[in-house]
């Protein structure tokens, strides 16, 4: 199937996902709430504890809770995916002469509008609470530009156990043994500094402090750009590796 | 279990044929749910594959859709083969399955529309088709509505109505009443009547005697993997060729007398249905069905036992399925 037809048959499938979102604006909710939720507990709770004084913990802990409000956006993307596999849906778009990979892509360009509103959201209340951008309109403008790679490339990950998973409890279950590592395995809540030296090994490698650093630098305008080249690389690797894989075990699916 | 060869000839009009199938086989570990079936449709009739519960008649849809592999055989749709050009058979057909696979939190239109844009009609036609067909399945109103608030039976249609909205030459329809209401279930039928009338091919699943008696010109009896016979309602009914004759005495606590007359005469065993009240038994091959009524009618008078209703019927398909599969369609149950 050429690109243009599969590039065609996916914007269509997106257009499904956000109708969808205009139907019912409450699934919306949980993904526009946990952010609320984390900013104000974290930043009250632990911010003098981390940083002795809330408003410097305000500045490091925004772009990181940004981050997880993406993956747990790609959380609810995999539940999502998994439910409309069982509905049958799914074997309809699959007896349709489009291309076999135009439901998964079509599923993660119409979540990604979901994916941007988390993003918008958690810095929204961060500007609220005083959080200011230092870094200019155009790092600001990367940093989103990061965040959505980011975002783009581990929902492949999400789709991959939609995809494989029998129940909605076991994309839960899969999808946090996977978040928590990944968020709190990192120095999103806490600098990698202050963490026992065995876990400072994991953090340093986790993508999503790499991802976390690079849009720290970028919205505060601080030095340390060199996380950018290394998170978009981990961005194009989780892609080339999950991509293919989703797909995969999509077209099996039988 | 192992499966046997296939022991069907390719019919000399292989291409002429709109669903064909020769030897699929399809294993799920140790079941096998497929054991070497073969089918041939000719194209504008409506095809029955009556089965139990497990005899793999949506295995063979899902096949013949593409949405799944077989281990073994061959299968083709309008001559084109399922395997090597799934693509083009996708353009070809359309499914319905037992799941209705419509989108709850879209509406109605939006659900035709959806699949008239992923079957890339230019916009405007996208729409006109969305209406069209939603007018054809009687659903203009509830167009607008999320399908989340349908009932059973205009999911069903608009299911149907999806599955049509690129034109299919062939069409499946997995179950298609199954779970509907009588009267839904009589709207369904009207529905594939009339797209056999337009001259679409219809392969429908049922494990409703009844359904695929009145829908189809052919029926595929399958069991256990294999289809154990082919023909028309007529054919099957007349191949096991057995006659029935039923009766049913005005009053109710005769009908211990009137099982012993028929048994006499007949010379067959005599049964009584559940309710107790009518009488059947098989007439045994080369019987002559009046004389056999004339006897038991002088015998019942003699008796001065009065009937309701009396008569010579051709065996129900019911009867046919026990009489070709050694068991019965656990079909009664399923109701």
């Amino acid at each position: 199937m050429n690109p243009m037809r599969t590039a065609r048959h996916s914007v269509t499938l997106a257009w499904r996902t956000i109708v969808k979102f205009r139907h019912t604006p409450d699934q919306l909710l949980d993904i526009l709430l946990m952010p609320l939720t984390f900013v104000l507990t974290f930043v009250f709770l632990f911010g003098n504890a981390v940083s002795g004084d809330w408003h410097a913990y305000l500045r490091f802990v925004i772009p990181g809770i940004a981050i997880q409000a993406l993956m747990f956006a790609s959380l609810g993307s995999a539940l999502a995916l998994n439910t409309d596999l069982r509905d049958g849906v799914y074997d309809r778009f699959r007896s349709l002469p489009i291309a076999r990979s135009a439901p998964l892509i079509g599923h993660i360009l119409g979540d990604s509008v979901k994916y941007a509103l988390s993003v918008v959201l958690v810095f929204a209340i961060g500007a609220a609470l005083g959080f200011r951008f230092g870094g200019g309109v155009a790092a600001a403008v990367g940093a989103a530009g990061l965040m959505m790679a980011f975002a783009l490339a581990t929902c492949w990950i999400g789709v991959l156990i939609g995809v494989v998973a029998r129940t909605a409890e076991t994309v839960q279950a899969l999808s946090m043994v996977l978040i928590f590592p990944l968020t709190f395995g990192s120095n999103v809540f806490v600098p990698t500094a202050k963490l026992p030296g065995w876990l400072q090994v994991w953090v340093r490698i986790n993508p999503v402090t790499q991802v976390s650093d690079a849009v720290r630098s970028l919205t505060l305008g601080l030095p340390g750009a060199g996380s950018v080249p290394s998170s978009l690389a981990w961005s194009a690797g989780i892609v080339v590796v999950f991509a293919p894989l989703a797909v995969l075990a999509y077209r099996r699916r039988g | 279990m192992t499966s046997p060869p296939s022991n069907s000839v390719r019919p000399a009009s292989a291409r002429s044929n709109a669903i064909e199938t020769e030897g699929l086989v399809k294993r799920y570990g140790e079941t096998t749910a497929l054991a070497g079936l073969d089918l041939a449709v000719p194209p504008g009739s409506v095809w029955g594959l009556l089965g139990p519960n497990g005899a793999g008649k949506t295995t063979v849809i899902r096949i013949l859709s593409t949405l799944l592999r077989p281990d073994a055989g061959h299968a083709s749709i309008c001559g084109v083969d399922v395997l090597r050009r799934p693509e083009r058979v996708r353009a070809l057909i359309g499914l319905t399955g037992q799941f209705a696979a419509v989108d709850e939190a879209l509406t109605g239109f939006e659900n035709l529309l959806l699949v008239a844009r992923l079957l890339e009609l230019p916009g405007r036609r996208a729409r006109e088709r969305a209406g069209e067909l939603l007018e054809r399945f009687g659903l203009a109103e509830a167009g607008g509505r999320l399908v989340r608030t349908y009932s059973g039976g205009m999911r069903r249609r608009l299911d149907v109505a999806a599955s049509l909205v690129g034109t299919p030459a062939v069409l499946f329809l997995d179950e298609p009443t199954t779970g509907l209401d009588p009267r839904s279930r009589g709207d369904v039928w009207d529905l594939v009547r009339g797209l056999a009338a337009g001259g679409t091919t219809v392969l429908l699943t049922t494990q409703y005697l009844e359904e695929a008696d009145q829908l189809s010109q052919g029926i595929s009896v399958i069991d256990h993997g294999r289809v154990v016979e082919t023909g028309t309602p007529a054919q099957l009914k007349a191949k096991v060729g057995r006659q029935t004759i039923e009766l049913r005495p005005v009053e109710r606590d005769r009908a211990g007398d009137v099982e012993e007359i028929v048994a006499d005469v007949t010379g067959a065993t005599a049964v009584r249905d559940r309710e107790g009240g009518l009488v059947s038994a098989a007439l045994p091959l080369g019987s002559r069905a009046g004389a056999v009524l004339a006897a038991v009618a002088a015998r019942l008078e003699t008796a001065g036992i009065e009937v309701a209703e009396i008569g010579v019927r051709l065996a129900s398909l019911d009867e046919v399925f026990l009489a070709l599969t050694g068991h019965d369609a656990p079909v009664e149950a399923a109701r």
